[in-house]
């Protein structure tokens, strides 16, 4: 298969520009007869099925949870980028750009990026006029803070709340849309496959969570705002529900999944507790801009913390170890994300983690307290404050600050993190790998469509923070309604898709029996048991490091669990109910297929680069160590057999604009 | 610890539904979502179906997670969801008594999870600003006052989870209902559809069937969110005004 | 619809017409009071008599004294009418129930409809035992030096009330009542009329506070002292 990414011709700034201009259009009178399904309510889906709607398609949108405003992307934090340059502070489409390139490790596609950064300006604009309310300066503007892997302040945030309230605004959007009657929204549907009629997407079969009747929707098109996988891990920073099933039985259907993996691990996250623990909890990246990250030097400190004969406090400013700021100067502890991971784990690795697991490193704002402490109190004019109205004084700017975060990780461990540090470790967070879709943000099957998270397309190897928010509203309020015209507009003569016809009687079949399957096992394990132990082999081989020994062992691991799940799972309850155990059983078996494909990935890409770290390729210093000779591509795995191997697609990224170099924070 | 545990069983909307009792082995450190799982394994390890529950992103911002801790919407500590309650916060060999949130207008699915739909639609009555994707004018060209601004985020903070409607005596809706129309009215871009969102918002949350509020401020005090009923006496005047000084009458 | 209707059919016009019925009755109160006060002096239920009978001869006051009777009403009507529909908008009821409240007494903001229903019992009894009996012509007449005319003596009826026990007990008993049902009902009424302002509010609740206690307390002190003292 040859993949075409159908970058427009012109030069990198302007292509957008013209190609918008000279787009197909499809005129108002056929918009009303074309329908659309927009799978997911995310920003990315709630944002595209909002502004689809507003053009006049008739879109249906689908979501497995109980309202379009639960979806994940509520959860994000810290904020969204924007090229806006309001700080004055030498920003430009061009930087975000490049630093988007350079943060993705050279892994994306340029085109797409640099459209990224052009609409992420309009962005803010729109969702300020929908109310959402973006933390401001005195002065009644927009305030900014900077982040991980950039030296400009360009990310706009709402406390630390951003996702939330990014994600409310769109779903507001959505809701006027269905109250104008231009989306029909389907709540507490799950999509379980995709139709496809003479090779173009055309439906989806979904189940109805409540019910569990499965149910066909026909359309002229499909758009799958899905997110990410993450929880193949098991522990992520992902919500409970968030799987890739959508994304998975579009890739059943002929779809490529490209770059599986490339996977992100969030260094600022609570480290695990225990056994029972059924996710993790991500302490915003904008932490970083004030904590500063340490270990004990020396190890008689560390056993010492660990058995609790010493407290962080007590150990002495030299005997600690601020191993971002000694490692990499330049950036210190605002380094990008994988950067910041991979220095937790050698550090963990070496025996300095802090916690009885040895899995923990601390999270410090001990001396921004005191800065800001001296700071207020001088513009209080206070003389010669002493150390503990200082204190007080600097406790009060940090929660003006971070609040919110230091009471949630104080409502999670128990302990007070304005007094001893907080202690963090990595986690798994996002995916930048995600179904191949070409420029249009259309997949290799005509007329299925991925949005958000659940496509490949802009972060590369590894994510900047305050990205994936800027991304999934790009996509879905300022790509996809145009780019998805380029496909409609040749449909303007098909009529209304006929869910009758025997592609979508054979598919609904196909999800009947499927779930027929799960009930019948009648095993002994537990969904959940399964989904724990798949976690635990994905993090050990396929996580923050892997090696070609370790991918190869879990592989056949993964073959073993999957047999061993479809001969002894249990699914308690009946097909035509609410059934959560039976939704968690559809969506663990993709998990399980996912993630050899992702092993098969990772092997593949004899490199490190981004969040993928081979042990085998790095340098004398420990640094990721890239072979842009040999994997300047996109991986895009066609996988429909799982009895047979998954068969690789190039397509070969092309810089025109920026010089490859060796990534450097230091 | 040892937990014994009274939990409300329920097969659908239809079918009424009972306390059924369990004991569970569970730890400190567990939040109470992780203790359920636990107690969830043990029924499908003796071959019997799970305690059915809704949750999703277990940080306390996606408001799936629902419940009534003894008595409480979310459990006994202050401004915490049920995903973000701890087990510390409990006694070992205590009872605990678990209930879904009871409204007419949030009728059980199973066991402990409700139909919050009702709330979609209230939004969708008119908690939005009429704004076309594109429309926008520049982010800065009006400037918000940093209070203003504050204040309208602090109302925006709701996570629609419904605990206002399960704490309220009287199953009132006021105080979700107000934290949107606050919102939105008191921002300068949400200030031109004013009156016409209270009296649609009102109106819908009426024909939802929710009950009057009569300022009992149980809502504030379990909200997960701790948002204020100070919004709820904002709507009552914007709602007069609408009412009586505007031509306006509800468009629904 | 007619808008008018609409508006106060609404949940939030029930409210307002509890809120404002609501003020005016805890307005009738003070009135009512001062003139209670009265009988705490040592005149043999003169000036008692002469004020009870301006304020059932006075047409501007009996003009008011009819709106009275209608806001009671009201008041009662909406009232029952709203804890009917509250109530049925949870059939199925808690297992366990607390009421944590935010800045106000949560056994009152939970039991408005019963404080309320006892208070409207306590009327009966009150308009049967003084009022009916006044309108009926059930007294005898006085004559004082000070007014020109014969006037009714209610202050026969009142000593005579007051000195039968359970009368008393229920009096005070309707006054504690009261007083809980002031104390969630009087901030409430400023809560529903949309006033709830940071500078202000904190003053409402105390002077509310401040109602509920001392006003239900004289009304008490007058049987008490009646049965103990006199």
């Amino acid at each position: 298969m040859k993949l075409d990414g159908k970058v427009p011709a012109g030069g990198l700034s302007e292509k957008w520009t013209q190609y918008r201009g000279t787009m197909n259009l499809v005129a108002p009178n056929n918009k009303r007869r074309i329908e659309v399904i927009v799978v997911g309510s995310g920003l990315a889906g709630a944002s595209a099925a909002a502004t689809l709607g507003e053009l006049g398609y008739n879109v249906k949108c689908f979501t497995f949870h109980d309202s379009p405003r639960r979806a994940h992307s509520i959860a994000a934090q810290g904020g969204i980028n924007a090229a806006k340059n309001y700080q004055n502070d030498g920003d430009s489409v061009y930087r975000l750009f490049y630093d988007t390139i350079k943060g993705g490790d050279y892994r994306s596609r340029e085109a797409n990026v640099h459209r990224l950064a052009e609409v992420s300006r309009n962005i803010i604009d729109q969702a300020v006029a929908q109310g959402v309310p973006f933390a401001r300066e005195y002065g009644g503007l927009l305030a900014n803070r900077s982040f991980g892997g950039v030296q400009v302040s360009r990310t706009f945030y709402a406390r630390g709340q951003t996702g939330q309230q990014l994600l409310i605004g769109a779903y507001q959007s959505l809701s006027r849309q269905i109250s104008m009657g231009n989306v029909t929204m389907y709540n507490r549907h799950e999509m379980l496959d995709v139709v496809k009629v003479d090779g173009k997407a055309r439906g989806i079969i979904t189940r109805n969570l409540v019910t569990g009747e499965i149910e066909r929707h026909a359309a002229h098109a499909v758009v799958l705002g899905t997110g990410g996988y993450g929880n193949v891990f098991y522990l992520s920073t992902n919500a409970m529900n968030s799987n890739v099933t959508a994304a998975w039985r579009a890739t059943k259907r002929g779809a490529l999944m490209a770059n599986p993996c490339f996977t992100q691990i969030h260094p600022t996250c609570i480290p695990v507790s225990g056994e029972y623990q059924s996710k993790l909890t991500l302490m915003s990246e904008s932490l970083r801009n004030d904590g500063r990250v340490w270990v004990p030097a020396k190890k008689e400190d560390v056993m010492a913390i660990r058995e609790g004969r010493l407290k962080p406090t007590d150990i002495a400013e030299e005997d600690r170890d601020y191993y971002l700021e000694r490692r990499y100067p330049a950036f210190g502890n605002l380094v990008p994300r994988d950067v910041a991971s991979r220095a937790a784990k050698v550090a963990c690795d070496e025996g300095h983690g802090v916690n009885a697991t040895g899995l923990a490193v601390y999270l410090d704002f001990a001396s921004a307290i005191m800065r800001y402490g001296k700071s207020e109190a001088h513009s209080k004019g206070m003389v010669s404050p002493s150390d503990a109205e200082i204190l007080e004084l600097g406790e009060k700017v940090v929660e003006a600050k971070y609040g919110n975060l230091f009471e949630m990780y104080a409502k999670i461990t128990g302990e007070n993190p304005y007094k001893t540090p907080m202690m963090i470790f990595p986690a798994v967070h996002y995916t930048m790998g995600g179904l191949w879709v070409d420029y249009n943000l259309e997949t290799n099957i005509p007329g299925l469509f991925a949005v958000g998270e659940a496509n490949f397309s802009d972060h590369g190897a590894n994510r900047l923070g305050a990205s994936a928010l800027m991304q999934g509203l790009a996509d879905g309020y300022f790509v996809l309604p145009y780019t998805i015209g380029q496909f409609l507009s040749g449909e303007i003569r098909t009529p209304k898709i006929d869910d009758q016809l025997p592609e979508f009687e054979a598919a609904e079949k196909a999800v009947k029996e499927r779930l027929a399957q799960f009930m019948n096992i009648k095993g002994k394990q537990s969904v959940e048991s399964f989904h724990r132990r798949l976690g635990k082999i994905m993090w050990e081989y396929c996580g923050m490091s892997r090696s070609e020994e370790g991918l190869t062992k879990a592989r056949k691991m993964i073959q073993d669990l999957r047999a061993e799940f479809y001969s002894d799972v249990f699914v308690p309850g009946d097909l035509n109910e609410y059934n959560p155990e039976l939704e968690k059983a559809a969506r663990v078996a993709d998990f399980l297929e996912l993630g050899e494909l992702m092993i098969v990935d990772a092997l593949d890409r004899n490199e490190s680069c981004g969040g993928h770290f081979r042990e085998e390729y790095r340098t004398p210093e420990g640094e990721a160590m890239r072979n842009d000779k040999d994997y300047t591509y996109v991986s895009a795995w066609e996988w429909t057999d799982v009895t047979k191997d998954p068969v690789l697609h190039k397509e070969e990224l092309k810089f025109d604009n920026v010089e490859l170099k060796t990534r450097s924070y230091k | 610890m040892k937990l014994n545990l009274k939990v409300w069983r329920q097969k659908g909307a239809a079918t009424g539904g009972k306390f059924e009792t369990y004991t569970v082995e569970a730890n400190e450190h567990m939040s109470f979502l992780e203790m359920l799982d636990v107690l969830n394994e043990q029924l499908i390890a003796e071959q019997k179906e799970p305690v059915s529950f809704e949750h999703d992103c277990r940080e306390g911002i996606c408001g799936t997670c629902s419940m009534v801790i003894n008595g409480h919407p979310h459990g006994p500590m202050k401004g915490t969801t049920t995903c973000q309650l701890h087990m510390r916060h409990f006694n070992d060999g205590e009872t605990i008594t678990i209930e879904p949130f009871r409204s007419n207008s949030f009728p059980v699915i199973k066991d402990l999870v409700v139909d919050r739909s009702s709330f979609d639609r209230i939004i969708q009555s008119g908690g939005y600003i009429s704004v076309n994707t594109g429309q926008a004018q520049d982010g800065n060209a009006i400037p918000i006052e940093k209070d203003l601004a504050s204040e309208a985020f602090d109302a925006a903070t709701c996570i629609g989870c419904g605990a206002c409607v399960a704490a309220c005596p009287n199953a009132s809706a006021m105080l979700f209902t107000s934290a949107k129309i606050s919102h939105l009215n008191m921002m300068p871009q949400g200030e031109v559809e004013a009156s016409q969102r209270v009296l649609n918002m009102v109106n819908q949350m009426d024909v939802e069937g929710f009950g009057a509020c009569s300022n009992v401020t149980a809502c504030e005090a379990e909200c997960p969110k701790e948002i204020s009923v100070k919004n709820i006496a904002r709507v009552n005047r914007e709602y007069f005004a609408a009412s009586l000084a505007s031509e306006k009458t509800s468009s629904k | 619809m007619n808008w008018f209707v609409r508006f106060l059919t609404s949940s939030i016009g029930k409210k307002l017409i509890m809120s404002l019925t609501g003020l005016f009755l805890c307005l009738f109160l003070v009135v009512h009071l001062a003139g209670n006060l009265q009988l705490l002096l040592d005149d043999g239920g003169e000036a008692f008599n002469i004020y009870a009978y301006m304020m059932t001869h006075n047409p501007l006051i009996k003009a008011v004294s009819y709106g009275t009777y209608f806001f009671i009403i009201l008041h009662a009507i909406q009232g029952i009418i709203l804890a009917i529909q509250n109530r049925k908008a949870r059939s199925s009821r808690y297992a366990v129930t607390v009421t944590r409240t935010t800045g106000t007494n949560s056994f009152a903001a939970r039991q408005m409809a019963l404080l309320g229903s006892l208070i409207l019992v306590f009327l009966g009894i009150h308009m049967g035992d003084f009022w009916w009996k006044m309108k009926s012509g059930q007294t005898s007449m006085v004559k004082y030096d000070s007014f020109e005319l014969e006037v009714q003596n209610l202050y026969e009826k009142v000593e005579a009330s007051f000195a039968v026990e359970w009368i008393v007990i229920f009096y005070v008993i309707a006054m504690i009542g009261l007083s809980f049902h002031l104390l969630h009902g009087f901030q409430s009424a400023f809560q529903t009329l949309g006033l709830n302002h940071k500078k202000y509010t904190p003053f409402i609740k105390a002077l509310g506070k401040g109602f509920a206690i001392i006003i239900p307390a004289l009304f008490a002190l007058i049987p008490l002292y009646y049965m103990f003292v006199k």
